[in-house]
């Protein structure tokens, strides 16, 4: 490991002719530095760039602009075959014609590797995802959770510096995803190799990341820990992506580097908050932004700082939470309480057209750009 | 009995497999049984069957002449199967990487010449290869400018212009097979194996070549077995220097009136045929494309 950063995106812009004939920025001017050893993933919806921006690290595509660094060493126009980087694809990829044996071999094979090597390499990998006995099938009598082992076995056999993962564990039920999830971090963890993983879907992503860059429209949003991307998400975009906010809309009245006061016209008042956005200014038009689970339900309130008077419209059982729906001068509130006691009649708890009082706590309440 | 038949599984198979089985009965087992009586008959002096017991007509393939003729007939199936292989791989694989638009036009072009009859489209070799016909008028022109002496070649009734026909006759047959299979192969298997590792070649040699084996199969299924059959294209282009197979039964039939030994002669080329198509499926398997074709 000669450098610090595993892959390094530098200003990459790839742009593509849409079949209309228009040119379309896939990704566009984007800035990503992968550390060693890291579990990063990028995560958007379908086409904000994230598979293109994997491809790119692979070597299948090449940037309009802009360059992609690897270990350090400039990419340039070299060839997949030639990068130190493994890919597990989306559908596997699996060769159909040859057994799970020689799925693995392949790549050794390419690279020379004498045929005893290739025995013991193969065998050490098809045990770390636990294919040991299975060698002599071929992909087709596999079942989905065991094609996606071969095929991550056949990257990791590579020994490659980063292991580029393509959703692959979008085909899975969601019982088999959230047991291969684990293992692919406790592999990753014990490996000790960086992985970029692409997905959509934001628990996956939290769940496994040690780092997040989440994209839309060819850029990226934010780029952070799973706990800053959702405590501190750098603008609406990421706010609403990720987790689910109250959005009011309001204007700063007073702004220091730690506190924000805005005004909310639709609640004709004054919110305490916390500036997060970069380059907000006072007198600007900004949305205020709150997790529903943080908002408080309170019987008596010391103070009169971020108290909403409103009237429950609906509840929703939903198991583990109760999603309460409050209406504060005809703005919806969604507020989501644990039920921490058990209910027979979950109407009990708050009940339609109940009147409460809610508490916006400061350093929750998250000032964000308007975009 | 209606009732019966709604309770009985294998009752109602029964009867959905009843018109299949007749077709093969009618169109297929039987025929072939007449043949097979036929074959063991003898000439009557007037031409007719005179049904018997006797082995003659299968003793009489053995005379050297026919011998000849059967070895002839097998040898030209596999030099044209080969040939059209190895003509019809780099085409196919050329339109199944064409753009969607430019690969319909393509499929189109290849289709063509199948909309003409057979005949005709003998025919046309005919006037291609005959000593006054389009290519020695070529050669002619070329060889005039060159200021070489040229004699027309003798192209027409050789063994070759055979051999031509048959390739140019078959050559969809294997197109359209090898295309289906190498156009189902997904695009991320290449990129999958460059990511291994593997540069253009050898990525050619380990992953489109076995997955486009189906194609290959059918395709030679579809070119070797008629080949071994047909009589036209040696009868036009071949005249009475290229005998096959296939113009000795006909003959028998029509001009020497020996339907016994031409079902003789019919039965051989068949064991032979399927002889060599199950020895060929057992090695490389049963194109799956056979179906899709």
């Amino acid at each position: 490991m000669t450098s610090e950063f595993a892959v390094e995106l530098r200003d990459v812009v790839k742009q593509f002719v849409t079949p209309e004939g228009n040119l379309l920025n896939a990704v566009d001017h984007v800035i990503m530095q992968i550390r060693n050893g890291e579990f990063f993933s990028m995560l958007g919806s379908s086409g904000c760039g994230k598979t293109t921006s994997l491809r790119l690290i692979a070597g299948f595509e090449w940037p309009t602009e802009g360059e992609v660094y690897i270990e350090g060493k400039l990419m340039g126009h070299t060839p997949p075959y030639q990068r130190k980087v493994n890919t597990v694809f989306q559908n596997y990829a699996l060769f159909q014609h040859m057994n799970v044996y020689q799925n693995v071999a392949f790549g050794l094979e390419m690279e020379g590797a004498s045929k005893s090597e290739i025995e013991s390499r193969v065998k050490r990998n098809l045990e770390m995802v636990q294919l040991t006995g299975m060698e002599r099938r071929k992909p087709k009598q596999l079942s989905g959770g065991q094609q996606q082992r071969v095929a991550v076995a056949r990257a990791l056999v590579k020994t490659p510096d980063v292991l580029l993962l393509d959703e692959p564990l979008g085909a899975l039920d969601l019982k088999l995803r959230k047991e291969m999830q684990l293992e692919l971090k406790a592999l990753q963890k014990q490996l000790g190799i960086t992985f970029v993983y692409v997905t959509h879907d934001q628990e996956e992503a939290l769940t496994m990341s040690d780092r997040i860059a989440v994209m839309s429209n060819g850029k990226v949003q934010q780029m952070g820990t799973p706990v800053e991307i959702y405590e501190r998400p750098a603008n609406r975009f990421v706010a609403d992506f990720i987790g689910e906010s109250n959005f009011l809309e309001g204007t700063i009245k007073s702004l220091s580097k730690l506190e924000a006061q805005v005004f909310i016209p639709s609640l004709n008042t004054e919110m305490n908050a916390i500036p997060i956005s970069q380059g907000l200014v006072n007198g600007e038009e900004v949305v205020v932004s709150i997790r529903p689970e943080k908002v408080r339900i309170v019987e008596e309130s010391e103070s009169k700082s971020n108290l909403l008077l409103g009237r429950v419209t609906d509840t929703v059982y939903i198991g583990a939470d109760t999603h309460i729906f409050v209406d504060v001068n005809d703005v919806k509130i969604k507020v989501w309480e644990k039920n921490r006691m058990s209910r027979l009649d979950p109407e009990s708890f708050y009940s339609v057209g109940q009147e409460i009082r809610l508490v916006l706590m400061a350093e929750n309440t998250l000032v964000l750009k308007k975009d | 009995m209606l009732q019966r038949l709604r309770e009985s599984k294998s009752a109602q198979g029964t009867l959905l497999a009843l018109p299949t089985t007749l077709w093969l009965f009618v169109l297929l087992i039987l025929p072939l049984f007449l043949t097979l009586i036929v074959s063991f008959g003898k000439r009557s002096p007037d031409g007719n069957v005179i049904f018997t017991f006797t082995l003659d007509n299968y003793l009489r393939l053995l005379d050297p002449l026919y011998l000849q003729i059967l070895s002839r007939s097998l040898t030209l199936a596999i030099n044209t199967t080969v040939l059209v292989i190895f003509l019809a791989f780099p085409l196919a694989y050329f339109i199944a990487r064409s753009r969607p638009k430019r690969r319909n036009l393509y499929l189109f072009m290849v289709l063509i010449p199948l909309w003409t009859n057979f005949v005709i489209r003998v025919f046309a070799w005919m006037m291609l290869l005959r000593k006054e016909g389009g290519i020695n008028i070529i050669l002619g022109w070329v060889a005039h400018s060159l200021n070489i002496p040229f004699e027309p070649l003798e192209m027409l009734y050789t063994p070759g212009a055979v051999l031509v026909g048959m390739v140019y006759e078959f050559l969809p047959f294997m197109i359209l097979p090898i295309f289906t299979s190498l156009e189902k192969i997904d695009i991320s298997l290449f990129e999958a194996a460059a990511d291994l590792g593997a540069n253009s070649i050898r990525t050619f040699i380990r992953i489109t070549l076995p997955q486009s084996m189906p194609g290959i199969v059918a395709g030679t299924i579809l070119v070797f077995v008629p080949v071994m059959g047909t009589f036209l294209v040696s009868d036009i282009l071949g005249g009475r220097q290229v005998i096959l197979v296939g113009n000795l039964i006909q003959r028998q039939f029509l001009d020497a009136r020996d339907p016994p030994f031409g079902s003789a002669a019919s039965l051989i080329i068949m064991v032979m045929t399927v002889v060599v198509t199950y020895f060929y499926t057992r090695k490389f398997g049963f194109g799956e494309e056979i179906v899709a074709a």
